[in-house]
């Protein structure tokens, strides 16, 4: 059975022009892999990553068939049972950790109070678990880490801070959306090394959300490539300088690379009917 | 039918073709949103109301204001032709208060447009310059802010007599330090913007970055700001008025009203009540629109 | 016959013991026509460069000079009818307030031209926009779109010098391409001499002929675009970056 399975989910919000579909029949199955889900601003692939956890708020709509973990429809929970599933079966890492740390506490409280909600624990036996998740994430100096506040950290340590919050619950599956998109290249990479190295550990499913296609390539196993609401082309992350639809060979064109210089870069032409074909299945 | 549709999407168009038909688009689309909150179009309603009866008093009116029949003194709410009965000198009560709308909208219409034009001047300027000027003007802000209000009315009115006209200076020379406060805030906060960088590099003077560039973002929470304080202003007037410092009596002025009748409160409540739930009114009618205001201004602000 | 040339610019924020030196004694030159890039990552200074050229910077020590003419500390106005800058937000560099048009309109008003309604039309031609355009909101515009009204202006005045900082980090892969074509277009028709900040070595590849590489505020390594792509950088940490960009 999958790890997560995902059938026709749309998210759509209406306003004073009409409702606006966010996405749109979007499916895919999450085993213990890594998969990407690649698209430019608006095509809806951080809705999709928010909407498997029900953080989408009215008066946003979202429908699915069903988003069901392990054999669990996550449609048919209530909000208190959600609460149960977000952080502990499911945990999201977001892009900027100036923003999803909060600056008034700590650190080490948070990460505390992460632990305890997941755990009957008490606070001593927290803490010291807490500092081995630092540890585990390449943090050299936990303690200090421990009590210092997120606006003393460089932008990869709150990022890995971060990380370490969101995977002492254990959770099945990690949900990150552009975790290295506000960080320095040189950054980027032991991040990812991190992420790599917690995954593969804990046997979990990686869902990984960026508007970077080499990166995801390099990174995951299989990507779903996401245009206007909709999944435009899957394939493996091996495979991708192979890719079939007109919307990935004009994003992998458009790019400018070192090894390839040209005068002008290709512009991409958007064709309507991407827009319009239908959602093509990420399912295994 | 097809007249109104046509207008419709002229003014929701997307590609405006001239500056008129932007301004008058994006007015347009202001007033659709302001309009889908019904509490803000309540208090929007009840002031269209209010400003209709004061342009209207004398033909609303059925008695004259000032004229006293003894005879006839403390009569009760619904009593012959007085609906809203009498005062203690025989004065038709809801004359009065029609008449009296015509001072509370005179008092907020002087307030609004001083103290909020000065605490702009002083705010953006004392913001955009910086260094001595910005203290100088804040530290003139903070003595202002310092004076109490009924203090500096009462020697407004040693100095220069009781009336109106000095009730209204003494509360506008109180109530524009936030204002200072508030357009510095902003001003500070856009200042270091890249569009203002921008316009720097075009070679654009203090004055015009101030004037064109810096103004139009602190207006509409100065606007949302009045709104909200017209209530303090309305109160702080009927505050004057009621310890004789403000309207002079025989004038139909809300407060003095309620000061009027606060010696029959216990046997003839009305007379206190009905000016007071006018003023309760038409305070509320000025919060409800400052909080519609504001989330039509501000959530755009936030784009 | 360098169009801008620095040396040994030094420039700081704060003094006494909160003193931190952004940019130390950092020299380079760039030539008329020329595409320089500057690349580093954040806090290596390199937009703090752009902005002391420009004068937005209060502090600063050391020699700059505009198309083989010294400039003073206080920035005389016929310097800013020769260079100007490109922001990196285009969220951020327009007044959320002025329609296209007012903005377009102010500058040229600013810099003395009076046949102002045929400029802010062809200016938006120039720019891939059309008229359409001209009297929408910032709110009313897609970020590569506000990115190409921020060009726009930066040309208003027939400046001789772009200073361009990060001009498409912010926007999408397929957008980035069209904004780099358009620069590029606009350097080939104007004869335009650009500097470039990016953190992007493959931007930079794509775009200039020289680049300075930057690292907390010292220039460590100035290449020509060939040893870039050859990935034959002197400099360990110019190797470093490259390294990790691939």
């Amino acid at each position: 059975m999958p790890l997560l399975d995902v059938e026709n989910l749309w998210v759509k919000f209406p306003s004073r022009q009409g409702v606006f579909d966010a996405v749109r029949g979007v499916s895919f199955t999450l085993g213990r892999e890594r998969l990407g889900i690649v698209g430019e601003s608006g095509s809806g692939k951080s809705m999709t990553g928010r909407a498997i956890l029900r953080l989408i708020r009215p008066p946003g709509i979202v429908t699915a068939d069903k988003i069901s973990l392990e054999g669990d429809d996550l449609m048919l929970k209530s909000e208190k049972e959600m609460r149960a599933v977000r952080g502990q079966r499911i945990s999201m890492v977001m892009q900027d950790p100036k923003f999803s740390l909060n600056p008034v506490m700590t650190i080490g409280d948070q990460i505390i109070e992460a632990y305890r909600l997941a755990n009957k624990s008490s606070k001593s036996a927290a803490r010291i678990k807490s500092i081995e998740m630092l540890e585990a994430v390449s943090i050299r100096n936990p303690e200090r880490v421990m009590r210092a506040y997120p606006h003393e950290m460089s932008g990869g340590m709150g990022q890995r801070i971060m990380i370490a919050m969101m995977l002492i619950p254990n959770p099945d599956i990690l949900i990150a959306d552009e975790p290295t998109s506000a960080l320095d290249v040189s950054v980027q990479r032991q991040v990812l090394d991190i992420i790599d190295k917690l995954v593969t550990e804990r046997g979990m499913g990686l869902i990984f959300i960026s508007h970077d296609l080499n990166l995801v390539a390099d990174f995951c196993d299989r990507v779903l490539i996401m245009y206007a609401g909709r999944i435009v082309e899957v394939c493996d992350a091996d495979k991708l300088r192979d890719a079939q639809h007109p919307y990935t060979r004009g994003l992998l064109n458009s790019l400018p690379r070192l090894d390839a210089p040209r005068d002008k870069l290709e512009v991409l032409k958007r064709d309507p009917a991407w827009s319009e074909a239908p959602s093509v299945s990420g399912r295994v | 039918m097809a007249q109104s549709q046509t207008w419709r999407a002229y003014l929701l168009t997307d590609t405006p073709t001239s500056r008129r038909h932007a301004k008058f688009s994006a007015l347009y689309k202001g007033w659709l949103s302001f309009r889908g909150n019904t509490m803000a179009m309540v208090g929007l309603g009840i002031l269209v109301l209010l400003g209709l009866i004061a342009l209207a008093a004398p033909l609303l009116a059925p008695h004259d204001p000032f004229a006293q029949e003894l005879g006839n003194r403390l009569q009760p709410l619904w009593a012959e032709s007085h609906p809203l009965g009498t005062d203690s000198l025989g004065r038709d009560i809801l004359s009065r208060l029609i008449y009296g709308s015509r001072i509370t909208l005179y008092i907020v219409g002087l307030v609004a447009l001083i103290a909020p034009i000065t605490g702009l001047l002083v705010g953006t300027v004392a913001g955009y310059a910086g260094g001595w000027t910005d203290q100088v003007l804040m530290r003139i802000t903070d003595i202002f802010l310092a004076f109490p209000r009924l203090v500096l009315a009462l020697a407004f009115v040693a100095a220069l007599g009781a009336g109106i006209e000095n009730a209204v200076l003494a509360i506008s020379l109180t109530a524009w330090p936030p204002y200072a406060r508030i357009a510095r805030a902003e001003t500070l906060t856009i200042r270091s913007s890249d569009y203002i960088s921008a316009i720097q590099l075009q070679g654009a003077g203090a004055l015009r970055i101030i004037t064109k560039h810096i103004w139009p973002l602190c207006i509409s929470s100065l606007i949302v700001r009045v709104t909200l304080d017209m209530a303090g202003i309305i109160l702080a007037a009927a505050g004057l008025g009621f310890l004789g410092l403000g309207a002079q009596p025989p004038s139909p002025e809300w407060g003095a009203m309620i000061s009027e009748g606060r010696r029959f409160i216990l046997d003839y409540w009305w007379v206190a009540t009905v000016p007071g739930m006018a003023i309760f009114t038409v305070s509320l009618a000025f919060n409800l629109l400052g909080d519609g205001l504001r989330d039509v201004l501000d959530p755009k602000d936030a784009e | 016959m360098s169009m801008l040339s620095v040396e040994n610019l030094s420039v700081w924020f704060g003094g006494g013991r909160d003193r931190v030196d952004a940019v130390k004694h950092a020299s380079f030159s760039v030539g008329v026509g020329e595409s320089f890039g500057i690349v580093g990552e954040s806090g290596s200074g390199k937009s703090t460069i752009l902005r002391a050229i420009l004068g937005l910077t209060p502090d600063w020590s050391g020699a700059i000079s505009v198309d083989d003419q010294p400039i003073t500390k206080k920035r005389q106005k016929t310097f800013y009818k020769i260079v100007q800058m490109v922001f990196q937000d285009p969220y951020a560099s327009l007044h959320p307030r002025h329609s296209v048009d007012q903005v377009l309109g102010e500058t040229l008003y600013l810099h003395g031209f009076r046949d102002i309604d045929a400029r802010v039309v062809q200016l938006l031609d120039d720019v891939g926009l059309g008229s359409k355009f001209r009297f929408r909101y910032p709110h009313q515009l897609s970020g590569g779109q506000r990115q190409r009204v921020a060009i726009a202006r930066a040309l208003a005045p027939e400046p001789k010098i772009l200073l361009l900082d990060e001009p498409t980090s912010a926007l999408d892969v397929s957008v980035q391409a069209e904004i780099l074509n358009l620069l590029t277009d606009l350097r080939a028709e104007h004869n335009l001499t650009y500097a470039m900040v990016s953190h992007d070595l493959s931007v930079v590849g794509h775009m200039c002929e020289n680049l300075a590489v930057m690292k907390d505020g010292e220039i460590v390594e100035i290449m020509g675009i060939d040893a870039l792509r050859n990935n034959q950088p002197s400099h360990p940490y110019s190797k470093e970056l490259l390294a990790a960009s691939v």
